[in-house]
């Protein structure tokens, strides 16, 4: 057995899904010949063929609406956005089209959007996106983001197995981290979709993260371990929809401190909405402030110093949970 | 185009019913019995029926607001349609939605959203399908003239042109997208010149003439079935109301509004009809009686049917787990499948009428045995 990367699972899990069920197939821009802009699915043209593994047009609206068309039939397709920040030209395929369907007509919409979010790459302002505020607003569709390469495979088989409509948010950052290498399990497994996982203990704090964020406060709370003599628990939600609330809830009744990590900006992001849950249900619990390390109310920035003040990062996160300690 | 005498006074009863359930929508939306926006399609009738005759069972339509007569036409239920208009907890979209935005795969219809142009990507995805998995159908996805100047339409015609996909685009070109005439949405002459664009056949032709529309169209249909792709139709027509209800249209000049009343199609049609002897007043008063019997049963189940519950607000968020049939195919209407029944309800999809009730059909009877 061979370590894989966090992009290999990713591949390994289409693979494996296509193979089970003739129903999932692949379409969007350049992912058959040229396997995808990351090389995500390599392999995958040669052993399914063109009409399981469809390169489009550049058109994302019809590459969603395509899908959502294929689930409505019946199929379990797979979109991928060659980076998510295109997604928003499909905008209206997800929140009017798909979210509605089951709801509005009793028809189930077996499909997964996925492609690579996130920045670190030097990408700018149009290929380091995190969506996942947007969509996690729309009733109706699931969200996914995977930190791990076992949860990469595990949590993007699940997710083309649901009979809903899932996003499915990769790091590209994670792609080819070596320490994300992992030897996978030969026999065939899934993540539940929203369930979380506690990535570490800890008896003084918890730190609600997911996605890249998982491996930045893990950093940081390994050094408040041994610098600042704490016990913090990291949990990774994994699922933003639905959303662990019991995971959450159990962690923070018990550490009574909580920091909010995301990537995204912070404004009516996903941790706005973990405060408002932990302000409403946990307040007797909470011995200081719901505090929140997140991105600036700006837009995604290319220049390097630019990036580097933009993200969160150990040393954030590391201010925030010793301000919130000393409460 | 050779129909039979049957065949004729089945679509002429189709457009009857057509207009007549609309005009019955109409008074009731006037009643104010009817709480939110009303759509229809006077005007579209030999399009809307027309198109949709040339489809057999297995074919699928992404009709849009103003394709009553496609609902019909392809079986729909007068009232499913009314228990949708009237917010009926036992409508198709259990009160969650209003319009003509219903459907039922299993029987061919994609329940279709407010924003136009983007059915026609889906329509696509189950064109895919049917290519994937080699079914022997076609899929029929029409808009309005409106609808070709957004982007989905666009990216839909090239897509389905490169995968070859069998899809017969139906323009329903009404002189109007809400108040604003063809003039100021696009500057080519014809809308089935933009099938050029993505290399599939477009043509257009006279939308009031039913035997036009359905020659045009057929020519269209035989294209996509014969495996070449997709093609276009559009069909030229008027919309003789308001964009809604509630819009008086008195943008439209009142003799271009005279002069399409004029071409009227079933008043054409009725024309055709007698001048080869087919349609007698006896045929036409038995079709009234039946048009009329079929409305107005509609509107009694509708207005006795229970307005939906406040406490569900909340529910069929997600479909529940369990495999998925692919429709279309042997055995798909297993109730395993989560895809075979309406789970929301535990019951078949209510879109279409009872066929027991013989609704969508008129049954002509022999010549001389009157």
């Amino acid at each position: 057995m061979t370590a894989v990367t966090y992009l290999e699972a990713i591949g390994q899990a289409m693979r494996e899904e296509m193979r089970r069920n003739e129903a999932v197939f692949l379409l969007g821009e350049d992912v058959g010949t040229y396997g995808g802009a990351f090389k995500v699915n390599v392999g995958l043209l040669e052993e399914f063929g063109p009409e399981r593994v469809i390169d489009t047009p550049m058109s994302e609206a019809a590459i969603i609406g395509s899908a959502v068309g294929a689930a409505i039939m019946g199929m379990r397709p797979i979109a991928e956005m060659q980076f998510i920040d295109f997604i928003t030209c499909g905008f209206d395929q997800i929140v009017n089209m798909a979210s509605k369907f089951y709801w509005r007509s009793g028809i189930p919409t077996p499909l997964v959007i996925r492609g690579p979010s996130g920045g670190g790459t030097k990408g700018g302002p149009f290929h380091s996106l995190s969506p996942e505020a947007w969509f996690f607003h729309v009733p109706g569709i699931k969200v996914v983001v995977p930190s791990t390469t076992y949860d990469a495979k595990g949590l993007l088989k699940a997710a083309i197995r649901d009979n809903n409509p899932v996003l499915y948010l990769e790091h590209k950052l994670l792609y080819r981290l070596p320490e994300l290498r992992e030897e996978l399990p030969e026999e065939d497994y899934v993540v539940p979709l929203g369930k979380a996982i506690s990535r570490r203990a800890g008896e003084d704090m918890t730190m609600l993260t997911y996605g890249a964020m998982v491996h930045q406060c893990l950093k940081a709370a390994q050094t408040l371990e041994q610098e600042d003599d704490l016990s913090v628990e990291v949990l990774d939600l994994r699922s933003l929809v639905p959303l662990d609330r019991e995971a959450v809830m159990e962690s923070v009744k018990r550490t009574n401190k909580v920091l909010i990590v995301h990537e995204d900006t912070l404004t009516g992001g996903i941790g706005a909405e973990l405060s408002a849950i932990l302000a409403e249900d946990l307040f007797e619990y909470l011995d200081g402030p719901i505090t929140r390390v997140a991105a600036p109310d700006a837009p995604f920035p290319y220049a390097p110093p630019l990036e580097a003040a933009y993200l969160p990062d150990v040393d954030k996160i590391l201010a925030a949970a010793r301000k919130l300690a000393a409460y | 185009m050779q129909l039979e005498r049957a065949d004729l006074l089945q679509i002429y009863y189709l457009m009857r019913l057509t207009r007549a359930v609309e005009d019955r929508t109409r008074t009731l939306f006037l009643q104010g019995r009817i709480v939110g926006g009303v759509y229809t399609a006077q005007g579209h009738e030999a399009t809307t029926v027309g198109a949709a005759m040339l489809l057999r069972d297995g074919d699928c339509i992404v009709p849009q607001h103003r394709d009553l007569g496609m609902h019909l036409t392809r079986g729909g239920s007068p009232r499913a349609v009314m228990c949708q208009w009237l917010a009926r907890g036992n409508s198709p979209t259990l009160g969650r939605d209003g319009t003509l935005h219903i459907g039922d795969m299993h029987h061919g219809i994609v329940p279709s959203i407010s924003m136009l142009g983007e059915s026609l990507a889906v329509a696509c995805g189950v064109a895919l399908t049917v290519k994937m998995r080699k079914h022997d159908t076609i899929v029929m996805a029409p808009c309005g003239d409106g609808a070709t100047n957004t982007g989905p339409f666009h990216e839909a015609l090239n897509f389905a042109s490169v995968q070859k996909l069998p899809i017969v685009f139906v323009i329903e070109n009404n002189g109007y997208a809400y108040s604003t005439p063809t003039y100021q949405q696009f500057a080519v002459e014809n809308l089935s010149e933009r099938a050029k664009a993505y290399g599939m056949p477009g043509e257009h032709v006279d939308g009031n003439d039913v035997i036009k529309v359905m020659e045009a169209v057929g020519r269209a249909v035989k294209h996509a079935r014969s495996g070449k792709g997709p093609a276009l139709v559009e069909c030229k027509t008027f919309r003789v109301r308001g964009h809604s209800e509630a819009d008086k249209a008195d943008y439209v000049p009142p003799e271009l509004r005279e002069e399409w009343l004029r071409k009227d199609p079933i008043k054409r049609f009725e024309a055709y009809l007698a001048d080869k002897n087919i349609l007698s007043e006896a045929d036409k008063a038995e079709i009234e009686g039946k048009v009329k019997m079929v409305v107005d049963d509609a509107v009694s189940f509708a207005e006795q049917s229970p307005a939906p519950d406040g406490a569900s607000v909340a529910d069929y968020i997600f479909a529940p787990d369990g495999p998925i049939a692919i429709i279309g195919e042997s055995g798909a209407d297993d109730p395993r499948y989560v895809n075979a029944l309406d789970t929301r309800t535990g019951k078949p999809f209510n879109t279409m009428a009872d066929e027991a009730s013989n609704v969508n059909h008129y049954e002509a009877q022999e010549v001389g045995t009157r």
